[in-house]
């Protein structure tokens, strides 16, 4: 596939595209449909999209193996840490209404909260389907 | 009656013709993947019923309009549909994960029909025995 | 409609040989079954099928069988019993939508229980007009949390699985790759 002008260029002219919508799902996942379950899964598949057209190694070069491996974990952490964060301030584990910075308006702390959980769940998904899709492509084959 | 018993259960029984194709892909096909897809279809299907569950007549999708729950707004009830988001993402987690056992076993066998993989381990253990 | 058209999908799904066709089918059932949750009013979890389901399901599957061949032999026994276990199974299932109330009836008792409480108060108590995402996040954190680690374990599996065994192969000696 490799040679096919169109869908060398069309693939960079869509990458971004989809990379700017995942972070749009997912900021945005408040008001509309979408979070950080679905905006993992888009990331992901941007960069499955990079790396069918132009060759894992290239796609490798800028998010290295490790990196995404690191990812995974780190989401996992992120999401724990959260609820950490909010029983070191004197709250119950993941109640969110610890992080508001005006302790009059408790629901405030919501949005962080969300937004940080958020966070968590988009990195681990990302994550976890960029490391499944790199050792499912980058697997030599076998076939007969 | 009965033509009614149709109109209101007609999701249901779709769900469950599907649950029952996946079903029967699982158990009569031999080859691992074919089994894998089984498997998906299964589990969309069990999605579905979910879904059905939550939609309410002339529902809207449960994202508040004016931000405060509107007595004259219908909306579907979110609890099904945040538990098969989450569902969905683990789904594909754990086909990911019955993908890679089955690569491994294609290596390891050369095959990925259970015929072929029973008759290979039955020939193999006597070998084995008799080189130990 | 659609659901009629899903079930020709899931049926052609049963018949065709060709496991790359069979992947094929599987996208356009996953997309299928995306617009039916549109239609039946949960746009997040469409969005996720369509994501999920049409977008990387179908790359890992390509994948798996780009590593194992895609053709399938014929089954070698009669599909009778497994024919039979079916129907029943599903005779059973049918019996028991009968006691089930009708689709869409806004008095069923699965929409009185928390969801009542989701509907009126979370806008009060969470702030955000999306329902199903503060319920995600904030009344059910827990659980998205366990989702999220099974999610994890599920890629550290994968790891042990094709990179583990590799290791493993080299370090027996040469190995058969």
């Amino acid at each position: 596939m490799r040679e096919e002008i169109i869908v060398r260029v069309g693939a960079k002219v869509l990458a971004p595209f989809i990379i700017m919508f995942a972070l749009y799902v997912h900021f945005h996942g408040d008001y509309s449909p979408g979070g950080g379950f679905q905006a993992g899964v888009i990331l992901a598949a941007a960069f499955a999209l990079l790396a069918l057209v132009y060759g894992l190694e290239e796609v490798q070069r800028v998010l290295p193996p490790w990196f995404v491996r690191g990812c995974a974990a780190l989401g996992v952490v992120i999401f724990a840490g959260v609820g950490v964060v909010t029983m070191l301030l004197g709250h119950n584990y993941l109640a969110y209404n610890a992080l508001a910075p005006d302790p009059t308006h408790p629901e405030h702390g919501q949005h962080y909260g969300i937004l940080l959980v958020e966070l968590g769940v988009l990195v681990t998904v990302f994550g976890v389907m960029a490391t499944v899709f790199y050792l499912f492509a980058g697997r030599k084959g076998q076939a007969p | 009656m009965t033509l009614d018993l149709l109109l209101t259960h007609y999701n249901y029984w779709v769900v469950i013709f599907l649950m029952m194709v996946g079903f029967y892909i699982l158990i009569s096909r031999g080859n691992l993947i074919k089994k894998i897809v089984g498997l998906n279809v299964f589990q969309t299907s069990v999605f579905m019923l979910y879904i059905s569950l939550g939609k309410v007549t002339e529902g809207t999708p449960p994202i508040l309009v004016d931000g405060y729950g509107d007595a004259d707004v219908v909306y579907s009830n979110p609890l099904p549909h945040v538990l098969i988001l989450t569902a969905i993402v683990v789904g594909i987690a754990t086909t990911s994960v019955g993908l890679a056992l089955a690569v491994r076993i294609k290596e390891a066998y050369g095959t990925l029909e259970e015929d072929e993989i029973t008759g290979i381990e039955a020939g193999i253990e006597p070998a084995g025995e008799a080189a130990g | 409609m659609l659901l009629t058209l899903l079930a020709a999908t899931g049926f052609a799904l049963l018949r065709i040989r060709n496991l790359f066709a069979v992947v094929m089918l599987a996208g356009v059932y996953s997309l299928l079954s995306a617009g039916l949750f549109t239609v039946m009013d949960a746009v997040d979890v469409a969005f996720t099928e369509a994501a999920v389901g049409a977008g990387i399901s179908t790359v890992l599957f390509l994948g798996a069988l780009a590593l194992c061949g895609h053709h399938e032999s014929k089954p070698g026994h009669t599909p009778l019993l497994p024919l039979f276990v079916v129907c029943l199974t599903g005779a059973a299932l049918v019996y028991g939508t009968m006691d089930m109330p009708g689709f869409g009836e806004a008095s069923n008792p699965v929409h009185h229980h928390v969801a009542d409480h989701y509907l009126e108060e979370s806008y009060g108590e969470i702030g955000i007009p999306n329902v199903v995402t503060s319920v995600l996040a904030s009344y059910r954190g827990y659980d998205t949390m366990g989702e999220t680690t099974v999610v994890f374990a599920a890629a550290v599996g994968v790891l042990i699985l094709l990179v583990g065994g590799a290791r493993a192969r080299r370090a027996r000696g040469g190995g058969e790759g």
